[in-house]
Order: C-alpha cells, then sequence, then structure tokens
C-alpha cells in the first residue's frame, strides 16, 4: 500500500465516506436480507426492552443505581451481563460457521460467501476474546476482589465506571459494523498485510473497536493492582491473601505490561491505514514480520491474563468443596508468579514457521514446554486438596472437575505444539483451532461457568438451580469434544484453519459431528440461560444466607447481597482463610458501635466520556473528521469538567449501617458454629 | 479516598511514603549527571577510542549509569519506599523491557536475514 486508502468518490463533508451503499441491508441479494431480518430482530427486541424499561418507570432507576455507579460490585455484575450478551453474538457467528463448513462441499458453496465467512470468523475471534473472556475476568475480579480483601470498593472507583464504559462501547463499535458498512476479514488478529489493503471500514471498526476496550482494560488493570497493594484488610500479608486475589494481582500486572503494546501496535496499524507511513508494508522499509512479533508480544500474555484468574476460581472453589484448605498455597502462589514472567518469554511459538533460525526457534520451543511445569504444579495441587478430602459434588465442583479432565487435554495438545518441528506440520491446521478452544473453553469458560455458579448466591442472595446448571454442564462438556474431536483428527490430515470450502467430500462427516457438538453447545447455553431464569423466579425458595457454602474467605463474611459498604467494620485477618479462621473461633457480628461510612459518590462523567468516545471512534472510522474533532476535544473537555467536581464523597449515616446490619441476608448464627 | 479512614489504624506496615531527598542529595545527583553528560561528549569530540564500537559501548554503558542516577537521586528510588513496591516494579519494568526489546531485535534479526528477499542485482551478485 503506498497511499492511504483514499475514497474521492462519495466522500462528503457532512457524512465522510459514509453514504447509502454501506448499509448492507438495503442491498437485494440474499446476504442484504439475512441483515435486514437481523436488523429488524435487533430492533424489535431493542425497542421491546426499551418499551419494557419505559413502561415500569425503570430509567431513573438504572441511571442512578447502574450506569452511574462507582460500585465495583454492580460494575462488575454489568460486566458480567455485558459478558454473556456478547457471547450470545459470539456464538451466533460460531454456528454460521460450523453450518457452513457441514454443507460446502464440491459443488455446493454454502450460504455464506468468501468475504461473508471472513468476517465472520474475524468478529468471532476478537469479540469472544475481548468481549467475553476479558468482560468475564474483569467482571469476577471487580466483584470478587474487593471483597475477599475486606475492602469498600476498588482504589479509583470513578476510574472504574469510566473503564466499564470503554469497554461497553468497544464493545458496540463491533457490533455497529453488523448493519453500517463491514467488519474485518483479516482474523482476530489484523495481520497484514490483508489488514493494511483491505478497503472500507472493517478493520477501521476492529482498530477503534479494540482501542476502546483495551484502555478501559489497562485503566482495569492499574486499578486493581493499586487496590490490592494498598488496601487490603489490617493483618492480610501477600502471603495470607486468597489465591484468587494473587491470581488478580497478577494478571493485573501482566494487563499494564502488555496492554500498552496492543495500543501502540493498533496504533501504528493505523497510521499506515490513516497517513500513508509504512510501519508494517513490505516496502518503502516496512516490515510485516513486526507486527507479527510485535501483536504476539502482547497476545500470548493476554491468554495468561484470561487463565490466571480462572486458577484463582478454581483454587477457592476446590478447598470450599472439598473441606480442607487449598493443598500447596505457597506453591500455588509462586507458580502463578512463575507463569507470569514466563509468559513474556513464549510468543515466538505463535510463529515458529515464520523463518527464524534454529536456535531461535529452539529458544521459544523450550520456554514453551517450562511454561506447563507450574501449570502442572497447580493441576496437582487441586488435584492433592480434593483428595481424602469430602467432596460435594455441587455445579462449581462439576465445572472444576471438567475443567480439570479437558484442560490437562488441551495442555499435552499445547506441549505438542511446542516442539518447533512438529508445528511445522500443524501451524494454522485445525488441531491448532482445537487446541486453543481446548485451552481456553475447557479452562477460561467452564471456570467462568463455575465462578458465576459459586459467586451468584453472594451477589443475589439465591442459589442458582441444581438441575438446569447440571444439564448445561453434560451439555457444554459432551458437546465441546464433539465438536473439537473431529477438529484435532482433521488437522492432524492436515485440514487448514479458515477454509469456507472443501473439495474432499470424506470430510464432510467430521464436520458433520462438529456442527452436531456446536449444537449441543448451544443447548448448554440455552440451559445457562434458562438456569438464571428459572432461579430468578424461584428466587424465593432458593434464598440463602451470607455464607451459603461454607465458605472460607473474606466475601462470606458479609451479607448476601452485600451492602453498598461491604464491611460495616474492617475485618481483623490473623490466617490464610480468613473467614473459615474467624467462624473457628466463635466471630460474632457486632450489632452495635457503628460509625459513619465514608463512600464515593455516583458520577455521570463515565458515561459522557464514554458516549464522546464512541462517537469519535466511529467518525474516525467513517472519516467524519468534524465529529472526530468535536467529540475528541469533548472528551478532553469533559475530563477536565470532572475534576472540578467536588462533590466526590458522601457518608453513609451509622443509622443507616445500622438498620442494614439488623436486617440484611445473613447467615443463620448457627450454621456458623459446625464449620 | 473512601477507605483512608477504615485503614488508618495499622492496616499497613508498608505504608512508608518515598523521601523527598534533600538539597545535598539533589546536588550530587546534578553533578553526577553532569560529569556522566560531560564524558561521553568528550569521548566523541575528542575521538578517544580509534575503533567506534569501543566509543558506542562505552556511552551505552554510561547512558544506563546516568539512568540510575536519575532514579535514584530525582525521582528517590529506594528499597524501603512503599513498602518496597517502587523497587520491584522498578525490576519488574526493566526485566520486561530487556525481554520484549532484546528478543523482539534477536527475533526480527533472524527473520531478516532468513526470509527478506534479496533484490535482483544482489541475487546475480551472490550466485
Amino acid at each position: 500500500m503506498l497511499e492511504p486508502i483514499t475514497h474521492p468518490a462519495g466522500r462528503s463533508l457532512l457524512f465522510g465516506r459514509l453514504t447509502l451503499d454501506s448499509l448492507p441491508f438495503l442491498k437485494p441479494d440474499l446476504e442484504g436480507h439475512i441483515v435486514l431480518a437481523t436488523l429488524v430482530g435487533v430492533l424489535l427486541g431493542g425497542l421491546a426492552i426499551l418499551g419494557i424499561v419505559t413502561k415500569k418507570r425503570l430509567w431513573g432507576y438504572l441511571w442512578n443505581e447502574w450506569f452511574t455507579s462507582v460500585d465495583h460490585k454492580k460494575l462488575g455484575i454489568m460486566y458480567m451481563i455485558l459478558g454473556t450478551v456478547m457471547l450470545l453474538r459470539g456464538f451466533a457467528d460460531a454456528v454460521m460457521m460450523r453450518a457452513q463448513q457441514a454443507v460446502a462441499f464440491g459443488p455446493n458453496m454454502g450460504y455464506l460467501p468468501p468475504e461473508h465467512y471472513d468476517q465472520i470468523f474475524t468478529a468471532h475471534g476478537s469479540i469472544m476474546i475481548f468481549f467475553v473472556a476479558m468482560a468475564y475476568i474483569v467482571g469476577l475480579i471487580n466483584y470478587v476482589m474487593p471483597l475477599q480483601i475486606g475492602s469498600r470498593d476498588v482504589a479509583f472507583p470513578f476510574l472504574n465506571n469510566l473503564s466499564f464504559w470503554f469497554t461497553f462501547w468497544g464493545a458496540i463499535t463491533f457490533m455497529v459494523s453488523l448493519f453500517v458498512g463491514d467488519f474485518s476479514t483479516a482474523g482476530w488478529l489484523g495481520y497484514p498485510p490483508v489488514s493494511e489493503l483491505q478497503q472500507g471500514p472493517g478493520v477501521d471498526y476492529y482498530i477503534w473497536g479494540l482501542q476502546l476496550s483495551g484502555v478501559g482494560t489497562l485503566l482495569s488493570g492499574v486499578n486493581f493492582v493499586v487496590t490490592i497493594i494498598k488496601m487490603r484488610a489490617p493483618g492480610m500479608t501477600m502471603m495470607k491473601m486468597p489465591v484468587f486475589t494473587w491470581t488478580s494481582l497478577c494478571t493485573s500486572g501482566l494487563i499494564i505490561a502488555t496492554f500498552p503494546v496492543l495500543t501502540a501496535t493498533l496504533l501504528l496499524l493505523s497510521l499506515d491505514r490513516y497517513v500513508g507511513t509504512h510501519f508494517f508494508t513490505s516496502d518503502f522499509g516496512g516490515n510485516v514480520m513486526m507486527y507479527i512479533n510485535l501483536i504476539w508480544v502482547w497476545g500470548h500474555p493476554e491468554v495468561y491474563i484470561l487463565i490466571l484468574p480462572i486458577f484463582g476460581i478454581y483454587s477457592e472453589i476446590v478447598p470450599t468443596f472439598s473441606g480442607k484448605p487449598l493443598f500447596g498455597y505457597s506453591s500455588m502462589v509462586y507458580a502463578t508468579c512463575a507463569i507470569m514472567i514466563l509468559s513474556y518469554l513464549v510468543w515466538l511459538h505463535h510463529f515458529f514457521t515464520m523463518g527464524s533460525g534454529a536456535d531461535v526457534n529452539s529458544f521459544f520451543a523450550l520456554t514453551t514446554m517450562i511454561i506447563s511445569i507450574p501449570t502442572g504444579v497447580k493441576i496437582f495441587n487441586w488435584l492433592f486438596t480434593m483428595y481424602r478430602g469430602r467432596v460435594h459434588f455441587t455445579v462449581p465442583m462439576l465445572w472444576t472437575m471438567g475443567f480439570l479432565f479437558t484442560f490437562t487435554i488441551g495442555g499435552m495438545t499445547g506441549v505438542m505444539l511446542s516442539v518447533a518441528p512438529a508445528d511445522f506440520l500443524l501451524h494454522n491446521s485445525l488441531f491448532l483451532i482445537a487446541h486453543f478452544h481446548n485451552v481456553i473453553i475447557g479452562g477460561v469458560v467452564f471456570g467462568v461457568f463455575a465462578g458465576v455458579n459459586y459467586w451468584f448466591p453472594k451477589a443475589f442472595g439465591f442459589k442458582l438451580d441444581e438441575f438446569w446448571g447440571k444439564a448445561s454442564f453434560w451439555f457444554w462438556q459432551i458437546g465441546f469434544w464433539l465438536a473439537f474431536g473431529p477438529l484435532y483428527i482433521m488437522g492432524f490430515m492436515g485440514v487448514t484453519r479458515r477454509l469456507s470450502h472443501f473439495d474432499n467430500p470424506a470430510l464432510q462427516p467430521y464436520f458433520i459431528v462438529a456442527g452436531i457438538g456446536a449444537a449441543l453447545i448451544a443447548l448448554g447455553i440455552g440451559s445457562f440461560v434458562l438456569q438464571i431464569a428459572i432461579s430468578i423466579l424461584r428466587r424465593k425458595q432458593y434464598a440463602v444466607g451470607g455464607d451459603p457454602w461454607n465458605g472460607r474467605t473474606l466475601e462470606w463474611a458479609t451479607s448476601s447481597p452485600p451492602p453498598g459498604y461491604n464491611f460495616a467494620f474492617t475485618p481483623n485477618v490473623h490466617q490464610r482463610d480468613a473467614w473459615m479462621d474467624m467462624k473457628k473461633h466463635g466471630y460474632q457480628r457486632p450489632l452495635e458501635g457503628f460509625n459513619d461510612i465514608h463512600m464515593p459518590s455516583n458520577t455521570a462523567a463515565g458515561v459522557v466520556i464514554g458516549v464522546l468516545s464512541f462517537a469519535c471512534c466511529f467518525a474516525l472510522v467513517w472519516y467524519i473528521w468534524w465529529l472526530a474533532a468535536a467529540s475528541f476535544v469533548g472528551v478532553i473537555v469533559a475530563s477536565i469538567v470532572h475534576t472540578f467536581n467536588y462533590h466526590r464523597d458522601y457518608y453513609i449515616p451509622k443509622d443507616e449501617v445500622r438498620t442494614f446490619e439488623h436486617s440484611g441476608n445473613w447467615q443463620p448464627e448457627s450454621q456458623g458454629a459446625n464449620a | 479516598m473512601s477507605h483512608s479512614d477504615s485503614h488508618d489504624h495499622a492496616a499497613h506496615g508498608h505504608d512508608e511514603h518515598a523521601n523527598h531527598g534533600s538539597l545535598r542529595s539533589y546536588l550530587t545527583g546534578f553533578v553526577l549527571a553532569g560529569i556522566l553528560t560531560v564524558i561521553p561528549f568528550w569521548l566523541v569530540m575528542g575521538h578517544v577510542f580509534q575503533s567506534h564500537w569501543v566509543t558506542i559501548t562505552v556511552v551505552l554503558l554510561l547512558a544506563i549509569v546516568q539512568i540510575l542516577v536519575h532514579v535514584i537521586y530525582f525521582l528517590h528510588l529506594d528499597t524501603r519506599s512503599e513498602g518496597g513496591w517502587n523497587m520491584l516494579s522498578f525490576v519488574f519494568t526493566i526485566v520486561l523491557v530487556v525481554i520484549v526489546l532484546g528478543a523482539s531485535i534477536w527475533v526480527m534479526y533472524n527473520e531478516n536475514t532468513n526470509m527478506m528477499p534479496m533484490s535482483p542485482q544482489y541475487q546475480h551478485n551472490g550466485e
């Protein structure tokens, strides 16, 4: 690409390159009709929700209690809702790909033209990582970590709200591409030269959506590190922190260290696209490989950013449902720290085939093999925790055991891929696809469902339905193997990824089995949604107190759901598993002597800055320069105006605290004694 | 923030804040920084070493010392401030920068020599 992309035809001062031709649902072909039908569905669904909210007069409630809230618990729940909605979108993409590959053989070209298929796999990958997995991770850390360390909120509550809105509008930027313009076809990491040469707004949607959410994630990482280092309850030294808090700390450290690399790399890519620089071109001194190197400097630590907090979730669930302390707490902590550093030393294994010499490839192959050792240590710790424990087969525990089985196999295929010569055969094959779905579904997704089932009673005061939870687990577990088992086999036979059509009819049975697997996973997602709906309907029947699982860490020491201030008195910590220790020593919750509690106030600044940033990104995608400039200035002005907001905090009067402490949803006192 | 009240009572043994330096330490830093600037200037302008590579190496080493002088005397980094967290994050940053820059240069050098196509003229001469 020698010149910045220009579209002299159809560029207007008012709308940039946005014209009626950019709207795919106006096109009279099959694709246009599909998009139109989707748009009508989204509009009807959206109008129905807006109608209900308006009719029930919920706008004030949503605005005051949720959108402008700086409460880490509410932000955590909003992240989880965002993650679930985006999971449905990302999974719809997966179903479309499975359906296409199950039928597109020989003369049958399937129902998706290649350009459309390419957009779908790009959207699927980037949405699943950035807006499903990351949203879930940040949501769970947000909700649980401050409770676990006995804190009243995160260190920077407003920043937390701002992070959420950045992530939210990043997701909206992706979603808008469905109906206005198109999406990138360059894969979830946007490799050049495709990402440089693709005309139109697709790659720009990808870039600006990721920039928004990337900044949001970075700010969350800073927030979590400061919270964990500065705001732990008295007595909670580093080696007395719950393991989930430890893994949150390491993940946040990784976020701080790597997300700037992502931001810088995407910025260089956008400079290439917008002003004609040559960072990643193949001429004028540019280097395509530099992009691939940089994006994986971020990309590999990113997968550990996803999995580390999930390891923390399992480390909370296994001891709780085995009725004994975690086996090898220190080794768990050291393994987490080792993974944090080692995850920086393996990124080249994503491009063994790109032409490095034998010494470079061997170095990164070895580091990749080494990183499986601390992970193996963790697996054994969980197994030894269960060994001779009184294991309760609850839904969170089922997900955990499904994880142990599935993730271990995914880890082993990972070690196979780490052998550089083997990778020359398996690179970009379906084996790789099966491998990373094996660790991300078997690790991250299972862990998120385990965590949701585990902490849901804390967040809402009632348990989730067991039957539909178990149904969801089994559909996911069996569906996963049916969907990805055939991909492992075909990968060995040399079938490559990202193909929308196959010539060899012998492969069709494998793809049909994979399609059936995807259908089972769909049932699993359906069961999860049903599980939540049914539990809400039966919330009276499923109601629980503050400590439904006989928990071990501080989040179970407060009521369910916790009050806005979390703890009326900051707990004193003497041992690991602080709440279990308190229960053993006959802890009595104080019911008198409360003080006013100092809390941060809600603010609309996050919402305003979020909307303006989205306007700026949308304008940049479509070259609407006046809007880009205006909204960018708006972001700066809104930020400055916010610094003059002196109504940042308030006091909850002690009478109100006393009222809640006497009426909240606490654990029945008798239950604590038989711990 | 909202928590300062609840955390006042001996919550953290490591809340000792960074020292703010004295006139003496600032002057020491200033003089050291000056010396460390003058030496490389003299090395380059006076053509002290025969070999360019020796000059470059010495200048780079002095630059690293210069960074340390700035960090210690002007940014007041020591092992005690913020309970050692400042030092830890500084070391963490150094490790990451060394890994990312060092390994990227190594990787890109490798791929460049192995994979970049040579111009027809070079290919012709090489045969």
